[in-house]
């Protein structure tokens, strides 16, 4: 059997439509015919992350597609990029790295996606729905998607995203197809408090030890309490994407297709049942910790970016109270969120405490923060396990209350209770 | 066959054997081509010119942008040998071939064929597969 083109697949192919979208089909065929695809589908929506400037090689491939013409298929999101375009001031970038991200982002724009600059864009309210095809990249959007909101989208990756946007085609393939979404690997809760279980701060932790445990192979989660919230799942998943390969999983009791585990496991055994305990657990949490004994020097949280809920929670922690002089505290978050926490006041809280606000990018991909030679504390799994490689800094890994207070105190505080047996 | 070309081209250079998968994002340096994940059993090893081989990819998204970018700069390994396939690699491969007309050579390897490969070994990569020095009296 062999990859089978639609009419308008070879006519974009051929060049009908624009050099574009022909260069997209070349490489959308490539990966299809690699991938054993019989034929490709159409999706309603992509999500771009190569707007995200890594070297002049994604530019050289972005202005082409606009030069050429490039314009996008379907409704399309932009993932973060290396700037704050709404708060300049608080990127240090030098004038390449600005005059370079500015032209990535023009491109993409050029071609008509939408300036979201967000790796959360779940978060809209104008997101997909159950059982529709999508193409997006950025591990922690793969990940929501697929298991939070029981979309489908492989595990796309920069430039492919933009072929799929720019033809409204994907290879059928991987996590579009029934029997790539079952979970192959069962993790159970075992002994695990009821204080922990129902605690925001399980969800980084758990996500990093099951993407250290279970690589690419879809997990389900089994005893966690049901209907567990949207920002513990994001949490979760942006961990568990960036530990290991996970593109989706299954929170028994939770996410819509795992109604119970036998639906998460589309009727089939298990490869693999592991158990989680609170050893294992509290290791997990270590592991996200370079450091814990030094000056605290910032904090960032918004990791993926920060939802309106989260600013109501934070706002809630922080009213009436100041950070502590010599730290900073970033908060991460997309344009549209912002707008809307700014109108229901909790920014001007934040703003009032002390709490620079970050839109557009992410403290951990481009030059934000001031200090960088003492300790920087985050809640999420995801900034703990790449911002020692990817901006040098030591890291140490806490609750979101942790994180506040810390911030207040001038000094790390973990609440270690919440941890004990 | 034993391996299947996912990017076909020529290329010949020493193996760089990872025992653990790379994201290329956050942990290869393309201005470099050191490996520079500071978890990865290889850190600190350089995989310019070398045949990078890794049972499977890892993690981030943008890998393949970063491969791109080093290709681009000639600091990418000469080919890469992987254990499974993984589309974020061959297109890092793929549009750098489209760019600049250099290509990096992408194989998935069966479990025969990896494990023949040995560090630091030559081996020569060909539209074919991969070839293996002759065995010498040892």
């Amino acid at each position: 059997m062999e990859l089978t083109l639609s009419e308008h697949d070879r006519e974009m192919a051929a060049g009908v439509h624009g050099q574009a979208p022909a260069l997209a089909m070349r490489i959308l065929t490539h990966v299809a015919a690699a991938d054993g695809a019989l034929r490709f589908i159409d999706i309603t929506s992509a999500h771009v992350d190569s707007c995200l400037y890594h070297g002049e090689a994604g530019l050289d491939f972005a202005e082409r597609l606009a030069a050429t013409g490039g314009r996008v298929a379907v409704p399309t999101t932009l993932n973060v990029s290396s700037l704050d375009l709404l708060h300049p001031d608080l990127v240090h970038a030098d004038d390449r790295l600005r005059d370079r991200g500015r032209r990535l982002m023009a491109a993409y724009t050029a071609m008509g996606g939408t300036p979201t600059w967000t790796c959360a864009p779940y978060q809209s309210p104008r997101r997909p729905a159950l059982g529709e095809h999508i193409a997006w990249a950025e591990s922690n959007a793969i990940v929501f998607a697929n298991s939070v909101l029981g979309a489908r989208t492989d595990r796309y990756g920069d430039f492919i995203d933009i072929c799929a946007a720019l033809t409204g085609r994907v290879p059928e393939t991987g996590l579009h197809l029934d029997e790539h979404r079952r979970a192959r690997v069962v993790f159970r809760l075992v002994g695990v408090p009821d204080r922990l279980a129902s605690a925001e701060v399980l969800y980084p932790v758990l996500g990093h030890l099951i993407g250290r445990a279970t690589g690419t192979k879809v997990p389900a989660i089994v005893g966690l309490p049901p209907g567990v919230p949207e920002d513990a799942l994001k949490a979760f998943g942006a961990a568990a994407a960036s530990s290991g390969g996970v593109a989706m999983f299954h929170a028994v009791g939770t996410t819509p297709e795992a109604p119970t585990l036998e639906a998460a496991l589309g009727g089939a055994a298990p490869e693999q049942v592991i158990d989680v305990d609170l050893a294992a657990l509290r290791a997990a949490r270590d592991e996200l910790t370079t450091h814990l004994d030094g000056v605290l020097t910032a904090v960032s949280v918004g990791t993926p970016h920060f939802s309106l809920e989260e600013f109501r929670s934070l706002a809630a922690l922080v009213s009436g109270r100041q950070v502590a002089p010599g730290v900073e505290f970033y908060v991460n978050t997309s344009r549209e969120v912002l707008a809307a926490a700014a109108a229901e006041g909790t920014v001007h809280t934040l703003r009032l405490a002390g709490i620079d606000i970050v839109t557009d990018t992410c403290t951990y991909i481009t030059p934000v923060l001031r200090g960088r030679n003492g300790i920087v504390m985050t809640n999420s799994g995801k900034w703990a396990w790449y911002a020692p490689g990817n901006i040098g800094v030591e890291v140490a890994f806490g609750s979101l209350i942790d994180c506040v207070d810390s911030a207040m105190a001038g000094a790390i505080i973990r609440d270690e209770a919440v941890w004990s047996g | 066959m034993a391996e299947r070309m996912l990017l076909k081209g020529n290329a010949v250079g020493r193996v760089l054997l990872l025992d653990e998968p790379l994201s290329m994002w956050g942990g290869l340096d393309p201005e470099t081509g050191e490996i520079i994940d500071r978890r990865h059993p290889q850190a600190g090893l350089n995989a310019a010119g070398r045949v990078l081989v890794m049972p499977a990819g890892r993690g981030s998204s943008s890998s393949s942008s970063v491969l791109a970018e080093a290709i681009r700069l000639g600091t990418a390994p000469a080919a890469i040998i992987l254990g499974e396939s993984d589309d974020i690699v061959l297109v890092g491969a793929l549009v750098a071939e489209e760019l600049y007309g250099i290509t990096c050579p992408v194989v998935v390897a069966d479990g025969d064929t990896y494990s023949r490969l040995r560090p630091d070994e030559e081996v020569t990569i060909t539209p074919a597969g991969v070839a293996f020095p002759a065995v010498g009296e040892g």
